[in-house]
C-alpha cells in the first residue's frame, strides 16, 4: 500500500518536472531565487523525519 | 498535613523533572539555537542591489536605460535619487527620466565619442540605500576607447558609500540564496562531527575497546545521512545559480567519493560474522575513510583552481562573505545547533545499534 502511493507520487513529480519544465524554471528564479531556500529547508526536514520516523520504528520493534 | 506532604511530594518530582532537564540541557540549546537560526536566516532582508539594466550595446549620444534594483527606495527617495554610469575609475552622471516604482526607474544619458576604458558599471544611488550598481558587460557601438581620454571628474561627488541598513549582503546569482549557507554548510560541518566521533571510537576498538563500535557505527550512519542532505541541498542550490545539477568540480566529486566510501563501510560491516573481528576491520577501514574524507574535502579542492565551489580557491567568494558580520551571526550558530542536532539523532542510532546487537547476542 505504502509502496503504492510512494511511487504513485514519484511518477506524478517526475511527470511534472518533465512537463514543465520552463514552469519549475519560472517559480525557482522569480523572488530573488527565495524558493531555492524553501526548498532546501523542506528537504533537511523532510529527510530528517523521515529517517527518525523509521529509527523510531525499528527501536519499536526490536524492544517487542 | 496533608497538604504539606503533597506540596513535598510536588517539589520532589519537579526536582526530580528539573534534574532530568538538567541533564539533557544541551538538547534545549539546540532546539534554542536552531529555532534563533531558522527565524533570523529567514527573516534577516538582504541589503539593497542592483539587479538588472535593460542595455547590450552603449553608443554615442544619448542612451536610455532602465535599472531594476532590489530591495531599493526609488519611489520613496525620488528626490535624492543620482545615476551614474563608471567607466574605469571614471564617472559620468545621468538623468532620471521616469521613477515606475521602489525597484525600477528609467534614466539617458550622453556619452561621448571616446571612453577611458571598457568596465563599464551602472550605479544608483539614494540616501537611504547608498550606492546599487549593475556590472554587467556591454558592447561598445562606434565608441573609441582611449584610456587617455579624461571625463568631466565627478569622483567626489559621487557618494559610493555603502547603505547603512542591516542585512545579508547582496550578491548578484545568489541573491536570497545566500541564506542556503546557514542550512547547506552546516550539514557538511555536521557530517565532520560525526565522522569526527567516529574516527575517535574507531582508534578505541583498535587499542582494544571493541565494544566501542556501537558508537563508530552509529555516528557514521547519522553522519551519512548529514551527507546525503547536504549532496541533496547543494544539488539543488547548485541547479539555480549554476545552471546544472551536478558538475565535475572537485568539491563535489569528492563529496561523492565520501559518500560513496562511507556507504560501503556501513554495507560491508554485515558481511562480517565475527563481532570482535568486524569491530577490529571496519574500525581500520574506518580510519581511513576519515583520512580520505580530510583530503578530498579540505585539501584537494584546494590545491586545483577549477573549483566553482566558494571557499576554494579561484573563488574567493566564501571569505568575504565570511567577513560580513550579519552572516556570522547566524551562520556560527547554525553550525554548532545542527552539530547538536546531529549528535542528538546520533544518541538514538546508538540506542537502536545496542539492542540490535543485545538481540544478536540472546
Amino acid at each position: 500500500m505504502l509502496n503504492k502511493i510512494f511511487f504513485t507520487l514519484v511518477f506524478i513529480a517526475s511527470a511534472q518536472l518533465a512537463f514543465s519544465q520552463s514552469v519549475l524554471e519560472e517559480t525557482f528564479y522569480q523572488s530573488g531565487k527565495i524558493n531555492v531556500v524553501i526548498a532546501v529547508i523542506l528537504v533537511i526536514l523532510l529527510g530528517l523525519f523521515f529517517y527518525l520516523f523509521r529509527l523510531n520504528k525499528k527501536i519499536d520493534q526490536l524492544k517487542k | 498535613m496533608s497538604c504539606l506532604l503533597d506540596c513535598q511530594t510536588f517539589c520532589i518530582l519537579t526536582f526530580g523533572e528539573i534534574n532530568e532537564m538538567m541533564k539533557n540541557w544541551w538538547k534545549f540549546l539546540a532546539v534554542i539555537l536552531l529555532t534563533y537560526v531558522t527565524l533570523f536566516s529567514l527573516l534577516t532582508p538582504l541589503v539593497p542591489g542592483g539587479l538588472a539594466v535593460n542595455i547590450n550595446e552603449i553608443k554615442i549620444g544619448e542612451n536610455n536605460i532602465e535599472f531594476t534594483g532590489y530591495n531599493t527606495h526609488f519611489n520613496t527617495d525620488q528626490a535624492n535619487l543620482r545615476c551614474f554610469i563608471s567607466v574605469g575609475q571614471q564617472w559620468i552622471e545621468g538623468k532620471v527620466t521616469t521613477i515606475e516604482s521602489d525597484a525600477k526607474f528609467q534614466f539617458s544619458v550622453n556619452l561621448p565619442d571616446t571612453l577611458p576604458s571598457t568596465q563599464v558599471a551602472f550605479y544608483a544611488y539614494t540616501p537611504t540605500d547608498g550606492a546599487v550598481y549593475v556590472s554587467s558587460a556591454v558592447g561598445f557601438s562606434d565608441i573609441v576607447i582611449d584610456s587617455n581620454t579624461k571625463l568631466p571628474d565627478l569622483k567626489n561627488k559621487v557618494s559610493n558609500e555603502e547603505h547603512k541598513r542591516w542585512g545579508f549582503p547582496f550578491q548578484p546569482i545568489l541573491f536570497e540564496t545566500i541564506r542556503n549557507l546557514m542550512f547547506h554548510v552546516p550539514m557538511w560541518f555536521s557530517m565532520f562531527f560525526l565522522m569526527g566521533i567516529s574516527l575517535v571510537a574507531s582508534f578505541k576498538v583498535l587499542s582494544g575497546k571493541w565494544e566501542q563500535d556501537v558508537i563508530a557505527v552509529s555516528s557514521a550512519k547519522v553522519g551519512l545521512v548529514f551527507c546525503v542532505l547536504g549532496l541533496i541541498t547543494g544539488s539543488i542550490w547548485a541547479r539555480f545559480t549554476w545552471g546544472t545539477w551536478w558538475t565535475r568540480d572537485p568539491q563535489l566529486n569528492g563529496a561523492m567519493i565520501v559518500f560513496i566510501v562511507y556507504a560501503a563501510y556501513v554495507l560491508l560491516r554485515n558481511s562480517i560474522e565475527d563481532e570482535n573481528k568486524r569491530a577490529r576491520l571496519s574500525a581500520v577501514f574506518n580510519v581511513f575513510a576519515f583520512i580520505l574524507m580530510i583530503l578530498l574535502l579540505m585539501v584537494m579542492p584546494r590545491m586545483v583552481d577549477t573549483s566553482l565551489h566558494p571557499g576554494k580557491s579561484g573563488n574567493p567568494a566564501f571569505s568575504k562573505y565570511d567577513l560580513d558580520s550579519s552572516l556570522r551571526a547566524v551562520f556560527y550558530p547554525a553550525v554548532i545547533g545542527w552539530a547538536m542536532l546531529g549528535y542528538w539523532i546520533y544518541t538514538i542510532q546508538k540506542k537502536l545499534e545496542t539492542l540490535k546487537q543485545a538481540s544478536h547476542v540472546e
